[in-house]
């Protein structure tokens, strides 16, 4: 396991922090809301993402990518993270392309890859069904049709499920998780308008039919790995919002002046820093071994993958709120830009597993 | 390495008593000096074998009776001990704080006459800094030396010193200057214990035990030779050696994780019932789990920070934080034992509770010193405001 970057991720991170500052700062993604814009994201900017080979971060170089892992991919998402960018990374460069390449047959591979690999082909893993992540509660079916299959059920909170050309479903055939590709266009899907302005979407399939060669091999351990991966991808999001609501936060303490005084002079606003200052640390480092462990296939991922969640489920949380009580007043306005940053924390620590969930995962997994 | 490992391990294997092999308890660690106790002789016998390689002090120089190893090398031996349970020789002050300090700053004669007793246990040193109305504020130290000709006169009264009754020597704080500033005017000073003007009383402690004393100094003449460093200069190493220390009050919960602990959700499996393998009560068990996450997540960044000092990228601010987070994980460590224990973590003496419940009753108390001792939380706050986040006075 690394905890320290090597140079090639040094690079991609560099290059992406310029990215995402210059091309896709947050007033990017409060002009999406605002307009609302039918995509929810820049179909322009996603195919640049995809030119500088983000999209092939999980891809095997023979398929097309160049198999750079989780360490790489993290790097991309937690630069994302600092400006709250609305991107398909998630969904498309990172659930999409592991579960393509882990249970893709040859054709599958031919027919997806390439359009994903070149930003022109958006897919949406639909998993969740409750009012929480719940991969093994799964209800939606997959009945035998013919030579194919037959879907019924409800999917909620989808990722860039409104727009995604291709959803992967996973459903219920007798006591197997299979999981299907469908198109987007088959199911009936409902854009949530959600808190952090992102983009998902509620989805039912009524007899929705498919044929034989929509199965995506690798079921429900496919799914896990990949799930797994989306953990770690979007803990490593979040640090990045994290460290971004931290350092404007810092910042702001150093700036604003009451009593003829910087705010940050104050010890309740000191030692209240100094313990984000800390959690954005231990979370780093929780997000590094976990990305580290999933590409090494070590025997500890699962485990350093439910910590790295949870750490960053805390300490978004903590930065984000933190951020609008050390801003005072101006924190509460929209204009103001730290609120998104709470917002966005909210949502993202009930996706793909809350505290309480990756506590159990954890636990369970160390045999306790 | 693979050789020098191989050699380390059949060393410890061959030299290492069995009895040196199993869990150490709080009474039978070994911290030398002239007044020494050992409740068996194998502590004596693994002291002196692991001496004379130097293994007491593995990366001091070999020239003042150190190992003379490399970083990587020592952290070969310190895993080989780990995997083997071998307890740890020798601990103190001597070892964790002045001796790193006088390789730094000492003369060349100071090392000499100080360093080799000290990897040999010969000695025992405690810590002369915290006085009654100078604990967190320590630079406003009162305890007066004054340079007369050969020597200096010292009078004065310190607080906290760790074991002074059990120690040989004591290095101090004193205020060299009184017309200085209050951080410019202190100086660095080893002072003999033999003489009858140090008195040393210990204190009782909410746990019963007397680790600390109040150490009275009474006209004392210290040779001049015993200054460390320049003359009022003494503030710099006082601040060295506390980073030293903080290192070591922060590994706390990095050393009780080692072979023999019992783990926690052993305990709360023990006392809360198990279900499908798991701790049976769910609120407590998502609490040992949130503890257990939190720690696993800062042994993961002093790991980090290790990764960053070994690839020679200047030094972090990582290591501001492992005081206070060590300190209050190892706290929150007894505290979650005792919630897992219910009424058998209540024990204070007595056949109603176990050996292990009475000790961890005590250690509970004890821990609580960790956030106050050798910088509180609060202090180290403070330092990561100021000296990470560049927060204004």
């Amino acid at each position: 396991m690394a905890l320290i970057l090597n140079e090639e991720a040094q690079m991609v991170r560099d290059t992406a922090l310029d990215f995402f500052r210059q091309r896709s700062p947050i007033t990017a993604m409060r002009k999406l809301r605002d307009d609302n814009d039918p995509d929810g994201f820049s179909r322009d900017l996603w195919r640049q993402m995809a030119e500088l080979g983000w999209t092939g971060f999980l891809v095997n170089e023979d398929d097309g990518g160049s198999a750079f892992g989780m360490t790489g991919l993290s790097q991309v998402m937690e630069a994302a993270g600092r400006t709250l960018a609305a991107t398909p990374l998630l969904s498309t460069a990172l659930m999409g392309a592991s579960l393509l390449s882990i249970g893709g047959t040859k054709g599958q591979k031919a027919d997806y890859l390439p359009r994903l690999l070149a930003g022109e082909h958006i897919t949406a893993l639909a998993v969740d069904e409750g009012s929480r992540h719940a991969p093994d509660q799964i209800g939606t079916t997959a009945e035998r049709d013919g030579a194919g299959y037959r879907l019924n059920g409800q999917k909620t909170l989808v990722l860039d499920g409104h727009i995604a050309d291709t959803l992967i479903v996973a459903a219920r055939a007798g006591d197997a998780v299979m999981l299907f590709l469908v198109p987007g266009e088959a199911a009936s899907r409902t854009r949530l308008s959600m808190v952090d302005s992102r983009n998902a979407a509620l989805i039912r399939f009524d007899n929705v039919q498919v044929g034989p060669d929509a199965v995506l091999g690798g079921g429900a351990i496919a799914l896990e790995l990949a799930l797994d991966r989306a953990r770690v991808g979007l803990a490593a999001e979040m640090l990045g919002s994290a460290q971004e609501a931290f350092d404007r936060t810092i910042q702001y303490l150093k700036d604003r002046k009451q009593f003829g005084v910087a705010i940050g002079s104050f010890q309740a606003m000191k030692h209240r820093a100094a313990e984000m200052f800390c959690e954005v640390e231990i979370t780093r480092s929780a997000v590094l071994a976990a990305a580290s462990a999933l590409d090494q296939g070590s025997n500890d991922a699962a485990a350093l993958v439910a910590l790295a969640k949870a750490k960053a489920n805390e300490t978004l949380y903590l930065c984000g709120n933190e951020g609008v009580q050390m801003h005072g007043g101006i924190g509460m306005t929209d204009e103001h830009e730290i609120g998104f940053f709470m917002k966005r924390s909210r949502v993202a620590e009930v996706s793909f597993g809350d505290t309480r969930f990756c506590r159990d995962r954890y636990a369970g997994i160390m045999g306790y | 390495m693979p050789i020098f490992r191989a050699a380390i391990r059949s060393w410890l294997e061959e030299n290492c008593p069995p009895a040196m092999r199993t869990f150490m308890p709080e009474n039978e660690q070994v911290a030398g000096g002239n007044r020494a106790q050992y409740v068996r002789p194998e502590q004596k016998i693994w002291l002196d074998r692991m001496a004379a390689k130097g293994w007491t002090a593995p990366t001091w120089p070999a020239k003042y009776g150190g190992g003379g190893l490399s970083g990587d090398e020592a952290l070969v031996l310190e895993e080989e001990m780990q995997d083997l349970g071998c307890r740890i020789p020798l601990r103190g002050m001597g070892l964790s704080m002045l001796g790193p300090v006088l390789l730094e700053y000492g003369t060349e004669e100071q090392r000499q006459t100080h360093i080799p007793p000290i990897v040999r246990g010969d000695i025992r040193w405690c810590q002369g800094y915290s006085e009654p109305e100078a604990g967190s504020d320590l630079a406003s130290l009162r305890t007066r030396a004054v340079l007369q000709g050969d020597h200096f006169l010292v009078n004065g009264h310190k607080i906290w010193t760790s074991n002074a009754h059990h120690s040989d020597w004591i290095f101090c704080l004193v205020r060299t200057d009184p017309a200085a500033k209050k951080h410019e005017g202190i100086s660095f000073l080893l002072i003999d214990m033999d003489d009858p003007g140090v008195r040393p009383r210990p204190i009782r402690l909410i746990s019963g035990v007397s680790v600390f004393c109040e150490t009275f100094i009474e006209n004392v003449r210290v040779p001049a030779g015993n200054l460390v460093g320049p003359l009022n200069k003494g503030w710099t190493i006082a601040k060295r050696l506390l980073e030293h220390e903080r290192k070591g009050i922060g590994g706390i919960a990095a050393r009780n994780a080692a072979k023999f602990e019992i783990p926690l959700e052993a305990v709360a499996k023990q006392f809360a019932g198990e279900r499908n393998g798991q701790i049976a009560d769910p609120i407590l068990r998502d609490r040992v789990a949130a503890y257990s996450m939190d720690a696993h997540a800062f042994q993961l960044t002093r790991r980090r920070a290790a990764e960053e000092a070994e690839s020679g990228a200047a030094p972090g601010p990582l290591s501001a934080m492992f005081k206070l987070q060590g300190t209050e994980l190892n706290k929150r460590r007894y505290e979650m034992l005792l919630e897992a224990e219910g009424f058998q973590g209540l024990g204070w003496d007595g056949d109603a509770f176990t050996p292990d419940q009475l000790r961890f009753t005590r250690e509970w108390l004890r821990s609580k010193a960790n956030s106050i001792e050798g910088g509180t939380s609060e202090v180290q706050l403070n330092i990561i405001a100021k000296r990470v986040l560049g927060l204004p006075d």
